[in-house]
């Protein structure tokens, strides 16, 4: 696989607050990265830096193989803001139509069609900006950076405003883009919906990525749990593949066993422990 | 180009949906409706004093007078209009979250901010054209008097509001949106004093205030282009009539050098060149 997006080394200070401290981050085509951190590590900035709305002070980033920010490297990603506006005036086949230009699109009505349909705005092409929930809103800004189909995808807090139905939407769409090889990278702080839809998580801190892999892997055991007839036991430092053991040494000793559990911690449970190391 | 022709439609398009366009549009139809009365009892009272052993063609000092404030209204509306329309334009946008989703797909700031600026710049010239236009066919329906140059005051007026939408959208590279307005309302005013004084400089003939004068017009050159094109109001005038003019409340206007026209020009690509500097640096 090759990378569509590689941070080395990246850096950013605005002024004398650091807000980069050094960042490596590759993302592989068709991979779904979330990035998480408390506000202040330095995620939005890592995805501004990759859209060319912010220069890095030092480091590079390369986007689709060519440096961020560069024209050819916008005309292959989509991005939403986490704190976007359109203009309340546009309805919302208006605004994608001003962005298909942009975007020197051709897809034409019945791309703006199937991104309204993708979103659950089907019917709401004609719909003022204005007129939409701050929801819709967020929707059809998933729909604007859908435009031109990119191949990196960029989302900071894309469901901050949605219900649990619009959270589900997006979480299917994404599942969707990662079948048609859209990379995406998802900036959130809902650490369960990064966990559900994520292959691979980058743990942001001060700057620099402290934690990155799969967030089964980061999702550390915690234990065995056997229940037995003189109470419930914790072999705290054990695994799954001890649990045979367990049980064997327990019965062995006499002990009526009624049910094994294998404990392991969420990925919330990572990050905490994550944050709380740094 | 495309990408700065793209953004001058999505940009005109707002120009004329955002509120300040009809609150500038009903005063508009305010001051014209004004003008008009204003201007046909102006008449009526001068004809009557009016003779035939007058040396001085009262209906010349009459019209270029009044024509010569309605020009001075028409250059304040649409300096109202050039700063409301790009005073956010950069900074102001990014601060609403307006400018990232568009500056991100794949066209040059610098397109972004030609595609801005050429949307303010038509939308404001083609409004002060219609509004000259209209004044002047007001006062000639009023008095019978039309001015010696008829196209070149209303295209200086409009290249001096064009001058006007360029400050404003170098303003709003580096300054937020109210502080913008606020920087460029007082070097209109600065511009306007500037005039006054080359005026009373004149007329005292004062070489000092007519330096400060000619000083201030090159900085500000939107003020040099609406005294030439009062100038061209009466630039055929003679005798008695051009001092009764010269007298008058917009008698001082000199002609100007044949260098104002290059220099504007050059001005405008200047303020460009220093805004999309500004602007590629910006993190937005």
């Amino acid at each position: 696989m090759s990378a569509v997006l590689s941070a080395t080394g990246l850096h950013k200070a605005y002024g004398k607050a650091t807000a980069l401290a050094g960042a490596d981050l590759r993302v592989e085509e068709g991979e779904l990265v979330g990035l998480l951190g408390p506000n202040g590590a330095g995620k939005s900035t890592l995805v501004k830096i990759a859209c060319g709305l912010v220069r890095p002070t030092g480091g590079h980033l390369e986007v689709l193989g060519v440096p961020a920010g560069s024209l050819q490297a916008r005309s292959g990603i989509g991005y939403l803001a986490e704190l976007f506006r359109f203009p309340d005036w546009l309805s919302a086949n208006e605004l994608l139509e001003l962005h298909q230009r942009l975007a020197e699109s051709d897809g034409g009505p019945g791309e703006r069609a199937e991104l309204l349909a993708m979103v659950g705005l089907g019917d709401a092409g004609a719909k003022k900006v204005g007129a939409m929930s701050k929801g819709m809103q967020q929707r059809l800004g998933i729909a604007q950076a859908l435009i031109g189909s990119p191949r990196l995808l960029m989302l900071d807090e894309p469901t901050s405003a949605l219900d649990p139905v619009g959270r589900r939407t997006v979480r299917d769409l994404l599942a969707q883009l990662r079948e048609r090889g859209v990379a995406v990278l998802l900036n959130s702080h809902l650490l369960s919906e990064v966990e559900l839809v994520c292959d691979r998580v980058a743990i942001m801190l001060g700057g620099r990525i402290v934690q990155e892999g799969a967030p089964s892997a980061l999702a550390r055991a915690r234990g065995v749990e056997v229940q037995t007839a003189s109470g419930t036991k914790v072999f705290g430092e054990a695994g799954r593949e001890d649990a045979p053991r367990i049980v064997a040494d327990l019965v062995a000793a006499g002990e009526l066993v009624y049910s094994v559990r294998v404990l392991s911690s969420t990925l919330e449970d990572a990050y905490l422990e994550a944050v709380a190391e740094a | 180009m495309s990408g700065a022709r793209i953004v001058a439609g999505y940009a005109v398009r707002e120009c004329v949906r955002r509120r300040v366009f009809v609150v500038v549009l009903i005063l508009t139809v305010a001051f014209l409706a004004l003008y008009a009365w204003g201007a046909w009892a102006v008449f009526r009272s001068v004809t009557d004093f009016a003779g035939e052993s007058n040396p001085v063609e009262a209906e010349v000092v009459t019209g270029s007078t009044i024509f010569g404030l309605a020009m001075f209204s028409i250059l304040f509306l649409g300096a109202v209009l050039a700063v409301f329309l790009t005073l956010g334009a950069v900074r102001g946008d990014a601060e609403r979250g307006l400018l990232q989703p568009l500056v991100v797909r794949p066209l040059g700031r610098t397109q972004m901010l030609a595609g801005r600026f050429m949307a303010a710049a038509g939308v404001c010239a083609a409004y002060v054209l219609v509004v000259y236009a209209l004044a002047m066919v007001i006062t000639g329906a009023a008095g019978g008097w039309w001015p010696d140059r008829v196209l070149a005051p209303g295209v200086g007026l409009a290249a001096g509001v064009v001058v006007i939408a360029g400050l404003a959208l170098l303003g709003s590279v580096y300054l937020s949106a109210t502080a913008n307005g606020i920087a460029v309302f007082m070097l209109f005013g600065a511009g306007l004093v500037a005039g006054l004084l080359g005026e009373i400089g004149e007329a005292l003939s004062s070489e000092g205030l007519e330096n400060v004068s000619s000083v201030a017009a090159w900085l500000l050159p939107f003020e040099a282009l609406y005294q030439s094109g009062l100038a061209g109001l009466t630039a055929d005038a003679s005798g008695f009539t051009d001092v009764a003019v010269q007298l008058g409340p917009f008698g001082g206007a000199q002609d100007s050098s044949p260098l104002l026209w290059p220099w504007a020009a050059a001005y405008v690509l200047l303020l460009g060149v220093a805004a999309r500097a500004g602007f590629a640096r910006r993190d937005l």
